[in-house]
C-alpha cells in the first residue's frame, strides 16, 4: 500500500515483530540477545507485573467494589487480563449457525500475564496424527526437533513437574512440584481405584528462585500476574529483560494494519500501525517482519495485507489463510465432596492453579473419537470471592444437619449461616481440555461488511464442532462421574447430556486456538514452511500459534516458546547466510 | 474566564502547535474539552476507574428499598456468637453497587421487593420492613425453603434464593466474612503440604 499521508521512519530495524504474547516476547528476546535491533509492535498498553500501578495480587475479595465479580475482566476483577471476549470498539462476527469466541488481551504479554501456567509439551505422536491415525494433519517437524528447544525453554523460563516416563507426556527439566492438597491427595487416590492416572501438574512456577526472579510465595493468584516475576508471563521475563538490552524499540499502542511488501520483490519492508494513543497512522520498517498478534490477529494481519501482487492477502498463494482454526474442547463438572465437611483450616492457597492433573490415559484406537484429553482439577480453601454462596438451596439438603436430622434445601437465619461455615471447602471441579480435529470448514476470514475503530477490516468466524469433539465430551462427562463417585462425592446439578453437547464449551472458550496459517512442506497446503517462514515470502515468519497444524491436549504456550525460539535461531541462521 | 473556556484555549493553541502534524491535530480536535480526570487506583485500567465512580455516584435502591434489602440481609445472615449480621458487614452498600454494575439483576430485585411488599400488604396490611418480626418470619418461611414452598410462592423462592446468595456473597467477602470463615490465606508463606493430623484424620499419606 502507498498512502500520502503515512510518515515513513526513517529507521530501518534488523526485524520487526508484531506482538508480545509469549511467541512475540521469546523472538524479541533471542533476536535482540543475537544483536539484532528490535522494533516490538503491542496493540496495548505497557505493563510490568512488578510496578505498583498494575498490581492486584495479595488484594483482598472487599478490596474490589464488585467482590472480584467479572464484569469488566472475564476472568475476576483482580485477572491480569486487559480484554477479554469483547472489545469496546474491536468488533467480530460469525456466520450464522457457527460461533466463536475471540479472546483478546490487549497489553504488553498478551494473554501471557493471566494464563493457566500449564506448561505440557506435545508428545511424540501428537506430530503425526494423519500417519497415525488417517485424519488431521502431520507436522513437517517430530517430537525429536523440538526436544532441545523444550529442555532449553524449561531451564531459561522455568517449570515444575515429576519424572513420570510415559510416552504422550514427555518428560522436562522439571523443578520439584509442590504436594498435593487434601482434595488433590482424594482424587489421586481415587483415580487409582479407577485407572485414571493423577500425577503432579507441570506449570511455569518457579518452586525455586532461578536467574533473576523470586520464588513463589504461594499465593494462588498467578492469574493476577506476579510481582516476583515467580511465573512466567511474557512481560516479566522476556519482553521487559528484552528492551534491556537497548536494541529493542517497544511501540505501545501500536494496533497492525498491514504488513507492507515492495511490489518488485515481493518481500516484506515493515508493518503499518495505528497509533492509538493519537489515532495516527504510522509504520516502522524492518528487513524481516516477524508476526505473533495471535492466532486469529495474524491470520487478519495477513488477509488484510493485500496488494496488486498478494491480491488474496499477503502469503496466501495456498488460500489457507484463517482455515483450520482450531480450539481445544473443554467440558466440566463440579461435585461436593460430604466427607470435607467441617475441615480443619489451614493455608493452602498453594500455586496458582491445580497441584496435579490427570494426563490422557486411554488408547483411542478403542474408542469412538479419535482424540484425547487430559483432566485439570479445582478445589480447596480458597478466598472466598464474588460468587460465593449462590445456590446454597441446591446443597445444604443433601447431608444430614450438625444434630444429624435431615435438613429443609435453603433456609436462612443462624442455621444457614452454619452451614456456608461446614460446606466451605467442600466442594471440587474438574475441567477436561481435549484434541479437537482441525477442519478446513472451522475458519476466519475478513468480513466484507465491517471495520473496527480504527478503521481495520475486521473477522468473521465459521466454526462448528464435528462429532468427534462431542463424543469426546462425552466421555469427558463420563469420565468425571465415575472419579466423584470413587472419592464418595456428590455430583453437583444436572449431567449435561445431548442437549448441550455434554457440556462441550462453544469453540474459543477455552483459548487456545491454533491453526490458522499452518505450517507444512507443500507449499499448496500450507502457508509457512517448516521453520515458520512463509512459503511465498522469504522474510515474513509467524512465531504464535497460527503456525501450528495441531496441538494435540497439551495447551500450546509451551510449544509456542520452543517454535519462536527455534525460529529465531534459523532467522539469525539464515541473515548469517545472507539468505534474508 | 472560565475553566471550561480556559481548556478550549489550551485545546486550541496545542491545536495550533501540534499543527505540523495534521494527523495528530485532526485526533486531538475530538478529545473532549472538559473530561475531569479520574484518580486511578493501582491495577484498575482508566476505564474502570471512570466506570466505578460513575457507579458510585450513581443510585438504585430507593430509601425504602434499601431498608427492606437490610431487614431481609440480617434474617438471611444474623449476627451469632461468632461475628455480625449482613448488615453490620456493609452487605446492603456492596448489593446496591451490584444492581448498577451488573444491571441484569434490576428487574428481578427491584420487581422482587415489591412482589414481598404486595404478598404483605395484602395479608398483613403492611409493606414487609414495617411488618412485626413475627410477621416477616411468617413470609420468609413460605420462601425460603424451595422443597417446601408453596406453587403459588414460587416466584417468591426465585427473589429469595437470588437474594440468600447476594447475602452470602457479600459477608463472606467482606473482612467479617472472611474471618468468620476461617480463611487464612492471601499471604505470602510456604507450602509444605497437608498438615500431619490433618492427613492421619483423612488416612492420607505423601508415601503414596
Amino acid at each position: 500500500m502507498d498512502v500520502p499521508q503515512i510518515k515513513k521512519a526513517a529507521k530501518v530495524y534488523d526485524v520487526v515483530i508484531v506482538g508480545s504474547g509469549a511467541g512475540g516476547g521469546m523472538a524479541a528476546y533471542q533476536l535482540s540477545k543475537a544483536g539484532a535491533t528490535v522494533c516490538l509492535l503491542e496493540a496495548g498498553g505497557y505493563f510490568d507485573p512488578a510496578d505498583p500501578k498494575y498490581i492486584n495480587q495479595l488484594k483482598w475479595a472487599y478490596e474490589s467494589p464488585r467482590r472480584g465479580a467479572g464484569t469488566t475482566r472475564a476472568f475476576g476483577d483482580f485477572d491480569a487480563a486487559w480484554g477479554g471476549w469483547e472489545i469496546e470498539g474491536e468488533p467480530y462476527s460469525a456466520v450464522k449457525g457457527t460461533e466463536f469466541h475471540w479472546f483478546r488481551s490487549r497489553m504488553l504479554g498478551g494473554r501471557t500475564n493471566h494464563w493457566g501456567r500449564i506448561s505440557l509439551r506435545m508428545g511424540p505422536d501428537d506430530f503425526k496424527r494423519k500417519s497415525l491415525t488417517g485424519i488431521g494433519e502431520d507436522w513437517p517437524l517430530s517430537y525429536e526437533d523440538y526436544a532441545p528447544y523444550y529442555d532449553k525453554v524449561d531451564d531459561l523460563i522455568g517449570v515444575f513437574g515429576s519424572k513420570e516416563g510415559l510416552r504422550d507426556a514427555p518428560d522436562g527439566r522439571f523443578l520439584p512440584p509442590p504436594k498435593p492438597r487434601l482434595h488433590e491427595l482424594m482424587i489421586k487416590k481415587a483415580g487409582k481405584s479407577i485407572g485414571v492416572p493423577v500425577i503432579p501438574s507441570r506449570l511455569s512456577i518457579l518452586t525455586k528462585p532461578i536467574h533473576d526472579r523470586g520464588g513463589c510465595f504461594y499465593c494462588a493468584q498467578c492469574g493476577r500476574a506476579c510481582q516476583a516475576y515467580a511465573d512466567f508471563s511474557s512481560s516479566s521475563v522476556l519482553c521487559i529483560p528484552a528492551v534491556k538490552t537497548g536494541r529493542v524499540t517497544l511501540i505501545n499502542g501500536a494496533m497492525a494494519r498491514e504488513v507492507i511488501t515492495d511490489p518488485k520483490t515481493g518481500l516484506a519492508t515493515g508493518v503499518s500501525y495505528v497509533d492509538v494513543p493519537t489515532m495516527t497512522e504510522q509504520s516502522v520498517m524492518g528487513k524481516v517482519v516477524v508476526l505473533a498478534a495471535s492466532t486469529c490477529e495474524t491470520a487478519r494481519l495477513l488477509l488484510n495485507s493485500k496488494s496488486a501482487r498478494f491480491q488474496n492477502g499477503l502469503a496466501n498463494s495456498s488460500g489457507v489463510v484463517g482455515k483450520y482454526l482450531n480450539d481445544s474442547t473443554g467440558a466440566s463438572r463440579g461435585a461436593f465432596i460430604p466427607a470435607l465437611m467441617d475441615r480443619k483450616r489451614y493455608n493452602e492457597d498453594g500455586v496458582g492453579g491445580a497441584h496435579v492433573y490427570s494426563p490422557w490415559w486411554l488408547d483411542n484406537k478403542k474408542l469412538d473419537f479419535p482424540r484425547g484429553y487430559h483432566i485439570e482439577y479445582g478445589g480447596g480453601m480458597g478466598m472466598p470471592m464474588y460468587g460465593f454462596g449462590f445456590g446454597m438451596e441446591g446443597r445444604n439438603s443433601i447431608v444430614p444437619g450438625r444434630d444429624g436430622k435431615p435438613k429443609a434445601a435453603g433456609g436462612y437465619g443462624a442455621d444457614l449461616k452454619d452451614d456456608f461455615r461446614r460446606f466451605y471447602g467442600a466442594n471440587i471441579g474438574m475441567a477436561g481440555r481435549g484434541e479437537p480435529v482441525p477442519l478446513e470448514s472451522n475458519y476466519c476470514e475478513i468480513d466484507p461488511n465491517t471495520v473496527d475503530k480504527y478503521g481495520i477490516p475486521t473477522l468473521r468466524f465459521n466454526y462448528k464442532w464435528g462429532e468427534a469433539e462431542i463424543k469426546q465430551a462425552k466421555h469427558m462427562q463420563d469420565t468425571f462421574e465415575e472419579i466423584i463417585h470413587a472419592m464418595g462425592g456428590i455430583a453437583l446439578g444436572k449431567k449435561p447430556g445431548p442437549e448441550t453437547n455434554y457440556g462441550l464449551e462453544a469453540p474459543g472458550k477455552i483459548i487456545h486456538e491454533i491453526g490458522t496459517a499452518r505450517m507444512g512442506n507443500d507449499p499448496k497446503t500450507s502457508v509457512l514452511n517448516k521453520y515458520s517462514q512463509a512459503h511465498d515470502v522469504k522474510n515474513l515468519f509467524v512465531v504464535d500459534a497460527a503456525a501450528f497444524p495441531s496441538q494435540g491436549d497439551k495447551n500450546v504456550t509451551w510449544t509456542i516458546l520452543a517454535n519462536s525460539w527455534r525460529t529465531s535461531d534459523y532467522i539469525i541462521d539464515q541473515v548469517k547466510q545472507k539468505n534474508i | 474566564m472560565k475553566r471550561r473556556d480556559s481548556l478550549k484555549a489550551i485545546t486550541l493553541s496545542s491545536l495550533g502547535f501540534a499543527g505540523l502534524n495534521p494527523q495528530i491535530s485532526a485526533a486531538e480536535s475530538i478529545m473532549p474539552p472538559d473530561v475531569k480526570p479520574v484518580k486511578i487506583p493501582g491495577g484498575r485500567q482508566k476505564f474502570e476507574a471512570e466506570r466505578d465512580a460513575k457507579l458510585n455516584a450513581d443510585k438504585f435502591f430507593t430509601p425504602h428499598e434499601l431498608k427492606t434489602v437490610t431487614v431481609l440481609g440480617d434474617i438471611i445472615i444474623p449476627a451469632d456468637a461468632k461475628s455480625g449480621s449482613a448488615s453490620q458487614a456493609g452487605t446492603p452498600a456492596f448489593i446496591e453497587f451490584m444492581m448498577k454494575d451488573q444491571p441484569q439483576w434490576q428487574t428481578p430485585m427491584r420487581g422482587g421487593l415489591r412482589w414481598l411488599d404486595n404478598v404483605c400488604t395484602k395479608r398483613f396490611g403492611k409493606k414487609f420492613a414495617d411488618c412485626l418480626k413475627a410477621q416477616q418470619i411468617e413470609i420468609v418461611d413460605e420462601i425460603a425453603y424451595p422443597g417446601k414452598a408453596k406453587p403459588e410462592m414460587s416466584q417468591g423462592v426465585a427473589f429469595f434464593n437470588m437474594m440468600r446468595g447476594f447475602v452470602a456473597t457479600g459477608f463472606f467477602t467482606s473482612q467479617m466474612g472472611i474471618k468468620d470463615l476461617g480463611y487464612v490465606g492471601n499471604t505470602p508463606n510456604q507450602w509444605e503440604g497437608v498438615p500431619a493430623d490433618v492427613l492421619k484424620q483423612y488416612n492420607l499419606s505423601y508415601d503414596e
